[in-house]
């Protein structure tokens, strides 16, 4: 029987709020070392933590986003612990009663879509920031973290590889990117990944876990989760036992490693939080919140299917972010008369351009507009779709209009029967074998006759016009 | 009832002698058997109580209202360095 890995992620998202959770102070990345701190966040005696408005209003859409139902009563609780850069002692968090509970988030895989569960998503507040590097018998700590609003996505064990794992995980940094919850920027630890981990044989019960914690970067989170199944299966197959624990992913090394916690760190003896009253919302407020919501990925490229006729391949390129699907709806609304031909040009030449010079769409040097009035000189037979590749190249490069370029350059196609006549003429005076060859029966020289003609005009002669007269003129 | 007076106090940080210890088993056990009371109550389809009052919770504007203070709220921390908490080693 073949080994089956069971995987169960929990996302730590930070939720894009200008203010910290339970205080007025700033959450902009960056600033001064405790400089965004108050007694609040400082966790001095006698302080009373109130709620942003704005962290439980985006906690709300995102589970929304993913299906799920929204309690109209949450509650708070505190998750006691002891480290340096919680400075109260203990996390407010909800343990008993979250805001968002049983939702999903439907993956593709090489089966079809699968549906994989949320369990839950929950409000709560991130730590300071502690540093050890180069310090001898000392840390330092950050407390301009420490407040800013988390929320905890929580999933069922429902993955069975490494793919979908990072499938889930991709899929719902999409979805927060979309509903602007959150910067998600994994760099700045703004979206980080908890994943739980075992094996078991096909069809048997779940075996122990171990937790691989805090990654931010899809390629640790893959290798992290295959490198820790690989272990269990050695363990069990030797015939040992997993130990369940918190292990810590060495992306250097590339190995997970005990973080040998003591067993009573995880006694975190949740109780209701004291300072905050229940957290209740009315189904009108939802509902408003449920109306604020953008077009979430899915529909988009569904849309994009059925609506512009995209491949689902074309359809997922094009909705990777918002500022693309919007760019290339734009484009189509430009030149209307091929959305395909649009999806191709702008997923294929634009954003491969792009991504040569290290640019996204956003900081594209041609606009929608200016990659429509190519297509338009395509379609309306000023240039062949070879040569608008390199106008394309000279459009980025000189931010020029389409027209200028053509004119320019001399690209402008030629459309002329006598001019094409004359070319066609000159290639098959110069290859007297082939016509023969080709009068004779062998009809896929006809490919050659047409390149040989292309390359006479220097790419510029019109290719069904050349087709045509071709056929025409060798009878 | 028993309790593990010395683990309730490492989990709080809090330290104990033996003696502290011995002495304080009974005295939580006897609060611990006083609050044990309430689940001699029946409690069928009561709902269970969050917070005392009962009232929403007041929310707050996502404005920014704190400017740095890190000069004063840093007065009374031991030590400190180029405006960072210094602590002992936190061992991982």
């Amino acid at each position: 029987m073949s080994w089956e890995m069971v995987i169960g992620l929990e996302v730590h998202c930070q939720i894009n709020t200008k203010t910290k959770a339970f205080c007025g102070c700033s959450t902009e990345f960056g600033a001064e070392p405790n400089s965004q701190t108050c007694p609040v966040c400082l966790g001095m005696p006698g302080q009373l933590p109130v709620l942003n408005d704005v962290a439980a209003k985006k906690t709300i859409l995102t589970g929304l986003a993913i299906n799920a139902n929204i309690n109209l009563e949450s509650k708070f609780d505190r998750k006691n612990y002891f480290y340096p850069d919680l400075p109260k002692g203990y996390q407010i968090s909800q343990f008993a009663v979250p805001v968002v509970e049983g939702g999903y988030i439907d993956i593709p895989t090489p089966d079809g879509e699968k549906r994989l569960g949320v369990t839950r998503i929950h409000m709560e507040e991130d730590a300071g920031k502690s540093m050890h590097e180069g310090l001898d018998a000392v840390s330092h700590i950050d407390l301009n973290r420490s407040g800013i609003p988390l929320m905890e996505i929580v999933s069922e064990p429902d993955m069975r590889s490494a793919d979908e794992a990072i499938a889930y995980l991709k899929q719902l940094h999409q979805i927060i990117k979309f509903l602007g919850v959150s910067g998600a920027d994994m760099e700045k630890g703004q979206f980080r990944c908890d994943a739980n981990v075992s094996v078991r044989r096909k069809g048997e019960p779940f075996g122990t876990r171990t937790e691989m914690k805090n990654m931010n970067s899809f390629r640790f989170i893959k290798q992290a989760i295959e490198f820790e199944a690989l272990r269990q299966i050695e363990i069990l197959e030797d015939g040992g036992e997993v130990k369940q624990e918190s292990r810590l992913w060495d992306s250097v090394k590339n190995e997970s490693r005990s973080m040998r916690s003591k067993e009573e760190a995880h006694d975190y003896r949740y109780f209701p939080e004291p300072d905050l009253p229940p957290l209740r919302v009315t189904q009108e407020e939802v509902d408003a919140i449920k109306a604020s919501m953008p077009e979430l990925p899915n529909q988009l490229r569904k849309r994009f299917e059925t609506e512009f006729g995209l491949s689902a391949y074309d359809a997922d390129v094009l909705t990777q972010t918002q500022s693309l699907a919007q760019w290339y709806e734009a484009l189509v609304a430009a030149h209307p008369a091929n959305p395909k031909q649009c999806a191709n040009w702008l997923a294929n030449e634009l954003l491969g351009r792009l991504k040569e010079l290290n640019k996204d769409i956003t900081e594209s040097p041609i606009s929608a507009k200016g990659l429509a009035s190519l297509l338009d000189r395509i379609a309306d037979n000023t240039i062949s779709g070879k040569i608008a590749k390199d106008v394309l190249d000279a459009m980025m490069e000189s931010g020029k209009d389409v027209d200028v370029i053509i004119e320019e350059k001399g690209l402008k196609q030629v459309s002329d029967t006598g001019a094409i006549d004359a070319m066609i003429q000159e290639v098959l005076d110069a290859n007297p074998g082939q016509v023969e060859a080709y009068k004779g029966g062998q009809d896929r020289l006809f490919g050659f006759f047409v390149g040989q003609v292309m390359k006479a005009s220097k790419g510029k002669a019109n290719p069904a016009m050349v087709n045509q007269r071709l056929k025409e003129l060798l009878g | 009832m028993d309790i593990d007076v010395k683990k309730i106090a490492n989990l709080s940080r809090i330290r104990l002698t033996d003696n502290e210890a011995k002495e304080l088993a009974p005295q939580l056990s006897s609060i611990m058997g006083y609050i044990d009371k309430l689940s001699e109550v029946n409690t069928d389809g009561v709902p269970p109580t969050a917070h005392p009052h009962d009232v929403a919770m007041p929310q707050r504007a996502d404005v920014v209202t704190n400017a740095d203070r890190r000069d004063a709220l840093q007065q009374p921390a031991p030590r400190t360095e180029s405006g960072l908490y210094v602590v002992p080693k936190v061992i991982e």
